[in-house]
């Protein structure tokens, strides 16, 4: 048992303490060193700029692309948990025989772990595409029910009425809790005999649900909570948009006789575009690749519940496949990156945020 | 009538839309009321039985009671969590890892936001552009390469790999909400400084950073929150080590002893959300602000 000692106060500052002292004197060295290569040595005009950005640029290699490029070299490997200690003892996937064609080679040695990714269960038993199709239900379902719920309650809060101010900080409540506590504290409500959601479904006439155990009820469940926990950050995003939308327009609208239906629907919805563009995109994002929901709600329990993060993060730290994981993973990325490209060009929403 | 005063303070658009049908009749007040009050419910229903839980005596944890407050209400649990469990290590390890990761990712991030608003630098745009790709890395995906790194550098399960991983992996999402503050600040202001003899780190230092203070509190706000909530990079980095988990860790490992700890997980819980929350409503205008200044101009 570990308890909160003066010993360990002591310990923990010290290394924090030094672990920030060796940032620091980190990043010092590494604008000595920039401003003598680019001031010094090349006299560019970028010195300021480029020692403005060092240390963060540095961090951001060692941490973000150094691991991506290592992780795309070890998804052309056979790493595993079996392989883990000695460098030596993965490689880059080697075929035994004389490869017969480019296209065996292709598939077999090279891209083995990409082309196992869609032909091999990922995990124990599910493949790539139902668990793929599962992910994009699972966003589908999210992202209506988080718009179409923000939006509503965007409008009705934008209504003048009395306790406004009171409504907000309840409804937002989902979203100012942390995560992990909302998530577990629903797993605990999803219990088959003490969790609120039976006892309430029991009090209404209605039969018990095996929340847990059925992966239908299970799915359901995971969705439950994650509409319940997006739904404050789209109300208050657009509630920001519905009130910088000038009085003018509606007023010129009315003067033409246009009904509140044409108003909503061609004043409204087109100038909040702005606003709802990006919080679609990375509410998409977000949804795709949240991980707390499924993964606490599921628990490692059923292989039917899991979208592609969790399971990625199954292949990788239960089964322990790291080749396979890094070639999954990168899958996902291809994925994400497909979809945004799709969506930044379909709408041109983003247009404004590059400059 | 408050309705009047109401609208006359903040006649927006959408209550001019709104103007000719909401008549203001009783009906249709009452209406937006009920759907108001409903939801709210809904939002605060599942927070409130947390606070039930932790309420209830250790022999009535299983109870089939909807009552918020139980009728034999004690606070033993809150006693039990923070006498004979490890939260209080728990809070501490995440104050500590939390705190000295906002501060450096608010001082890296704020300089960078800085090169990014106010020079053309040769990669401006490919960097801003990797700043965005950064977002949609699935996080599950970078824990692989970062924790057999861990292993090899021997920063599994110490303090420091958390707060390197952490200082960093906030960066982007600040950069562009910085980046967007200081493209607000008019270039006037620098150039007269400059002018008087200022150079620009003077310049950056006296002018933009305390015209930047709204925007600068909500990065550390983001920061902290980010970290203080992270539960998926502390149990790859931190694993077995017990002595330096996180509360995230912990209130999961409370929360897998369903039968036993359930109300000591609510209790923790509590504890854990209170501060949090109320951060977080205090300075949510602040959040929105910042948070739509970076991702939509104007």
């Amino acid at each position: 048992m570990d308890s909160l000692t003066l010993d360990v106060v002591v310990r923990s500052i010290s290394e924090v303490g030094g672990t920030v002292a060796f940032i620091v004197v980190g990043s010092i060295i590494l604008e000595l060193i920039l401003f003598l290569i680019f001031k010094v040595i090349l006299k560019s005009p970028h010195t300021l700029p480029i020692m403005l950005l060092g240390p963060a640029a540095f961090g951001m290699t060692v941490l973000i692309v150094y691991p991506l490029l290592w992780e795309l070299n070890l998804s052309f490997t056979n790493m595993s948990l079996r392989r883990f200690g000695d460098k030596a003892q993965y490689t880059w996937i080697a075929c035994q025989a004389k490869p017969e064609n480019i296209n065996f080679w292709l598939t077999d040695c090279l891209f083995k772990n990409y082309v196992d990714v869609f032909r091999l269960p990922v995990l124990k038993q599910v493949y790539f595409f139902p668990v793929f199709l599962r992910t994009v239900l699972w966003t589908f379902i999210n992202m209506v029910f988080h718009l179409v719920g923000g939006t509503i309650l965007a409008i009705l809060l934008n209504q003048p009425i009395r306790g406004r101010g009171i409504y907000r900080t309840f409804l937002i409540l989902p979203w100012a809790i942390p995560q992990v506590i909302a998530v577990l504290a629903w797993r605990g409500e999803f219990h088959f005999e003490y969790g609120f959601v039976n006892l309430m479904l029991v009090r209404l006439g209605l039969e018990q649900i095996n929340w847990m155990t059925d992966p239908f009820w299970n799915f359901a469940a995971m969705c439950i909570v994650n509409i319940w926990l997006g739904i404050p950050f789209m109300m208050v995003i657009l509630l920001g948009g519905l009130q910088s939308i000038s009085s003018d327009y509606y007023e010129a609208a009315e003067i033409d006789g246009a009904s509140g239906l044409q108003q909503f629907t061609n004043i409204t919805i087109p100038l909040l575009r702005p606003v709802m563009t990006p919080a679609i995109v990375l509410g998409t994002i977000w949804t795709f690749n949240n991980f707390n929901v499924p993964f606490f709600i599921n628990q490692f329990e059923l292989e039917t519940s899991d979208i592609l993060v969790t399971a990625l993060f199954r292949a990788a730290f239960q089964y322990n496949r790291y080749g396979f994981s890094a070639a999954f993973a990168f899958i996902i990325f291809i994925i994400l990156l497909l979809y945004s490209i799709f969506y930044i060009w379909i709408s041109d929403g983003l247009k404004e945020v590059y400059e | 009538m408050s309705v009047t005063t109401d609208s006359s303070n903040n006649d927006n658009a959408f209550q001019r839309f709104f103007r000719a049908k909401r008549g203001h009749s009783p009906f249709n007040r009452m209406l937006i009321h009920l759907a108001l009050i409903i939801s709210s419910i809904i939002a605060i229903y599942p927070v409130l039985r947390v606070l039930s839980v932790s309420l209830r005596p250790g022999d009535r944890l299983l109870s089939t009671s909807l009552a918020i407050i139980p009728s034999d209400a004690t606070l033993n649990n809150y006693f039990v969590v923070i006498t004979e469990k490890d939260f209080m290590l728990w809070l501490w390890n995440s104050l500590a890892i939390t705190v000295s990761t906002a501060i450096i990712g608010v001082i890296f991030s704020s300089t960078s936001a800085y090169a990014f608003s106010r020079w053309r630098f040769p990669g401006r745009n490919t960097g801003m552009l990797f700043l965005l790709a950064t977002q949609m890395i699935p996080a599950a995906m970078l824990m692989v390469p970062i924790y057999i790194l861990a292993v090899k550098l021997g920063l599994l399960g110490t303090y420091r790999g958390l707060v390197i991983a952490y200082s960093v992996s906030s960066i982007p999402f600040s950069v562009w909400i910085l980046k967007g503050y200081y493209d607000t600040i008019p270039r006037d202001l620098e150039e007269a400084a400059l002018i008087d003899g200022a150079n620009r780190i003077t310049a950056f230092y006296r002018i933009i950073l305390p015209l930047s203070t709204p925007a600068l509190s909500v990065v550390f706000l983001f920061n902290f929150m980010q970290a203080w909530n992270d539960y998926l990079l502390a149990r790859v980095l931190l694993a077995n080590a017990t002595e330096i988990w996180t509360w995230p860790l912990g209130l999961q490992a409370l929360q897998g002893q369903f039968q036993t700890a359930w109300g000591q997980f609510a209790a923790a819980s509590i504890m854990v959300m209170i501060p949090v929350v109320a951060l977080f409503l205090y300075s949510s205008k602040y959040l929105i602000s910042g948070l739509t200044a970076g991702g939509v101009k104007g």
